[in-house]
């Protein structure tokens, strides 16, 4: 039986889960926001990785067909999709029957009605956009969470209303959504696997009885490999679909790590220190890595390896948000704007205005001011991330410096503006030639040296 | 059985002395003893005790407070009294309990110095921390010992001789007058000879950590160990009495295999040995130190336990040279070496005692060991390729001592090591 090896990471704002099989390969992601229930947050990012892995053995067994059929190729990424669709949709059901329910509770008759009607409203316009979405559109794949994509939606729509009809609104959605999101939401894979083939046949079935020109909103050159052709895709992949779902799926050991750890439902031997995994999560992906910069939600570390991916010595900032993830989520709720939108901004600045403060909540201070003066909200955020990155830098200095190659890994190594003032201070300080790693995969460094350590752990006791 | 009284004596002669000294401070009135105010590091207690006075060290009150969880509230009132967040907390403690009403760790009032004799200015704050001291007692007589930094690493002549003059000229003169005793070299000798034995023993006891398992703990257990000689009983009987029975007891322990006793009861495996460079937090003490209990890792040296003198490196109080010796003591203590003289008896200390990890512990508000931690702990790393670990928390201000980040980062370091260790073997 093949043997699969799990790493989960809680850390501050996300956690995630990473599954490898017996080559250290990665198989399986799965991340979601962490939330007050921590067992809730693991076993999402579990569940979501070992659902991702089934779809790797699924392309994995099929790669030599795939490169012949892009149909099919697309028809599995199709099924994923609406295999998201559904697991978000049960939980919106569930979001919204707790809106009634909070609804219900929380105010008196005249009230209470107009609440209950605007909450129906909501997601009787919501409902469809949403499945639109994620059927015709690419939101299973946008990296964001089910708390994001609902609020964003709601928020919306009750931005429309008046002030007398905004606050209960906000009321309930503040007093449901912690609940519904610290509830574990039982998921049966093959369930969900056949509704989603059944939903696709849907989706190819009323393609097909449309004239393209209807949908030319929606005009795919994949999108139509499938369309007409459906029927017989569906035939040829039916046995391997089978297979995986009813392929058994055998974790043989896993590693929790992240500054939750010790709150994993794990044993003690399998609790690892968040400086060794991502160190040598980070190492196995760039074998030659010497240093490791993490920049986490709540910490950030300087981490310096040796050439087995072991730690010879780390520096960490747990004392200041300002050198971490958080500062930025919370610059961009002074800014109200996403996460996401950050680093995108930045980048079109024309200058980097100096941030003095050198604590996270006085600089949204500074910022009003900035904006107050007539500075540009991009150049603003521009000197943002490079305080941020300067105050890395004096971490990476006092860990050791910077050793061919560095490794960037973390939440915020997703951010380009991030990446780009590392890399210009990197090769600043420690000269042009260091070699700078980063990965597609660097949110989920602390998993993956977990899932090795599982590994490693498991051959020991063997 | 016999063990576990022989371990007592130690104690209960060491709960006796201090006992005794603050037993003495409260009856000054009665008896008219005078009391002297001073520092630990290079502290000229031998002097002190020639004529028949009674030290007070503010820092060890300041520590005990910390201990016994009174530094909080002290330190809040020198704050109000307007002393930055960012002053050494010794200081903020020591100065806050005087505004409460100076009562000591034994629960007796100390009474008011009758001298303030600072014999190390090494550390800057010690400096501020007299004027304070200056302005709380209006009046009382001040003596002042300017102490030339190791800048090249060596106590030259002429630096002795500064010293000696300093003492000749200042110290000596307002010692009598305030005790109004003449100075008497032969009593003074006789104390030196007493000192000496001491250092001898404290010597061997700290190099018993080169056995493994090692039978003590050099920093937790260190810091009591060292207790006697830091309040003013080195050049004493009593000091050489216990630090010979001090000894036996290890010795005792060595025999029979036995590792370190701690609050959480005798280390049964040693996993990891550890040099430490800092003084540990106080007000969380027994957390910290279970800390480390926990993980089966035993300091076999520390940097802390030196502060009351560097005698591993041959320095003893000489009978035969009184004032020459008491300036070089002055002179050599710790935080008054240069940082490679630091560097190199680190090093020593890591290769003798055979210690798997470097370890630092960066106080908040002390200059004197913080500054030049960082370069010592990246040239150990360098020189021995030994794995280290730096944490952060304060003396005695508990709001500076976060369990939870200190326990991550000690994790990270123990598993660090863990990992190190299979690679090795």
């Amino acid at each position: 039986m093949k043997r699969f090896y799990l790493g989960v990471d809680l850390g501050s704002t996300t956690s995630k889960a990473i599954i490898i099989n017996e080559k250290d390969e990665i198989v399986g992601r799965g991340i979601t926001n962490t939330r007050a229930n921590y067992r809730v947050a693991v076993e999402i990012a579990k569940l979501e990785a070992i659902f991702n892995a089934r779809f790797y053995l699924l392309k994995k067994q099929l790669e030599d067909e795939i490169k012949q059929h892009p149909e099919f190729k697309k028809y599995i990424d199709d099924i994923e999709s609406l295999f998201q669709y559904l697991q978000f949709k049960k939980r919106s059901d569930i979001f919204h029957a707790a809106l009634l329910e909070t609804a219900n509770q929380s105010f008196n008759n005249g009230l209470k009605d107009k609440v209950i009607q605007h909450v129906e409203n909501i997601f009787t316009k919501i409902n469809p956009m949403l499945k639109l979405e994620f059927v015709d559109g690419d939101l299973a794949n946008s990296n964001q969470f089910f708390r994001d994509i609902i609020s964003e939606k709601y928020n919306e729509e009750i931005a429309k209303l008046d002030k007398e009809l905004f606050e209960p609104m906000m009321l309930v959605y503040d007093k449901s959504i912690t609940p519904v999101e610290n509830e574990m939401v039982d998921f049966n894979f093959k369930d969900l696997l056949t509704n989603s083939v059944e939903l696709l046949k849907e989706k190819y079935k009323d393609r097909s009885n449309k004239h393209t020109g209807e949908i030319s909103g929606h005009f795919d050159a994949e999108l139509n490999i499938l369309t007409g052709n459906y029927e017989n895709v569906s035939d040829s992949l039916k046995k391997h679909i089978d297979f995986i779902a009813d392929f058994e799926f055998n974790i043989a050991n896993m590693v929790g790590t992240g500054y939750g750890r010790a709150l994993l439902p794990f044993p003690a031997d399998s609790i690892k220190s968040e400086i060794l995994c991502h160190a040598f999560g980070a190492h196995a992906i760039f074998p030659f890595t010497r240093t490791v910069l993490d920049i986490g939600g709540q910490d950030t570390k300087a981490i310096q390896v040796d050439s087995y991916g072991l730690v010879t010595s780390f520096n960490m900032n747990d004392r200041c948000a300002a050198g971490c993830g958080r500062y930025l989520g919370y610059i961009a709720d002074e800014f109200s704007i996403s996460l996401n939108e950050l680093g995108p901004e930045a980048l079109e600045a024309t200058k980097e205005v100096t941030i003095c403060s050198t604590c996270t909540v006085f600089a949204g201070a500074e910022v009003r001011e900035l904006l107050n003066v007539g500075e540009e909200r991009s150049n603003i955020l521009a000197g943002l991330h490079k305080s941020i990155v300067m105050r890395a830098m004096s971490l990476i200095a006092r860990s050791g410096g910077v050793k061919n190659e560095f490794t960037f890994t973390g939440g915020v190594a997703r951010n380009q503006a991030v990446i780009k003032y590392v890399s210009q201070m990197v090769k600043d300080n420690y000269g042009k030639d260091i070699k700078i790693n980063i990965h597609t995969d660097s949110i989920f460094m602390g998993a993956l040296g977990g899932a090795m350590f599982a590994r490693r752990a498991s051959l020991k006791k063997n | 059985m016999s063990e576990n009284v022989e371990k007592e004596r130690s104690m209960i002669l060491q709960k006796e002395m201090i006992g005794n000294l603050f037993k003495e401070l409260g009856n000054v009135k009665q008896t008219g003893k005078k009391v002297v105010y001073t520092f630990v590091p290079g502290n000229l207690s031998e002097l002190i005790r020639s004529f028949d006075m009674l030290p007070v060290y503010p820092e060890i009150n300041a520590l005990q407070s910390g201990m016994r969880k009174k530094s909080d509230a002290y330190i809040r009132e020198a704050e109000k009294w307007g002393h930055s967040e960012d002053v050494c907390t010794y200081v903020k403690c020591d100065i806050g309990m005087m505004l409460k009403g100076n009562i000591g760790p034994t629960g007796e009032k100390v009474p008011d110095p009758d001298l303030l004799l600072l014999s190390y200015t090494g550390c800057f704050t010690f400096l501020k921390w007299f004027e304070n001291l200056e302005k709380l007692y209006p009046g009382v007589p001040v003596a002042l010992i300017h102490t030339p930094y190791q800048e090249n690493g060596i106590i030259t002549a002429e630096m002795t001789e500064y010293m000696v003059k300093q003492l000749k000229n200042d110290v000596i003169p307002k010692m009598e007058q305030v005790s109004g005793q003449k100075f008497d070299p032969e009593k003074l000798k006789t104390i030196l000879q007493h000192s000496a034995d001491t250092e001898d023993l404290i010597v061997k006891i700290f190099d018993t950590t080169k056995n493994v398992p090692s039978p003590i703990d050099a920093y937790f257990a260190g810091v009591y160990y060292i207790g006697p000689i830091n309040i003013g009983f080195r050049g004493t009987p009593e000091a050489t009495e216990y630090y010979k029975e001090l000894y036996s007891e290890i010795l005792e322990r060595v025999r029979l295999g036995l590792g370190p006793v701690t609050p959480e009861g005798e280390m049964e495996e040693e996993r990891y040995r550890l040099v430490v460079e800092g003084p540990p937090n106080w007000t969380s003490f027994r957390e910290f130190w279970k800390l480390f209990y926990d993980m089966g890792a035993v300091i076999v040296a520390s940097s802390y336990t030196r502060v009351g003198g560097v005698y591993k490196n041959g320095f003893r109080h000489d009978p035969d040279r009184l004032l020459e010796s008491l300036s070089e003591y002055c002179m050599g203590c710790y935080t008054n070496m240069n940082l490679p003289q630091r560097v190199e008896m680190l090093a020593k200390e890591i290769k003798d005692y055979k210690a798997d990890g470097f370890l630092v512990n960066s106080i908040k508000s002390c200059n004197s060991f913080s500054a030049g931690q960082l370069l010592i702990m990246r040239t150990l790393e360098d020189r021995m390729g030994i794995p280290v670990g730096f944490i952060e928390s304060d003396l005695v201000d508990p709001r500076y001592f976060s369990y939870s980040n200190i326990k991550n980062r000690l994790e990270s370091f123990f598993q660090m090591l863990e990992q190190r260790k299979l690679i090795n073997v």
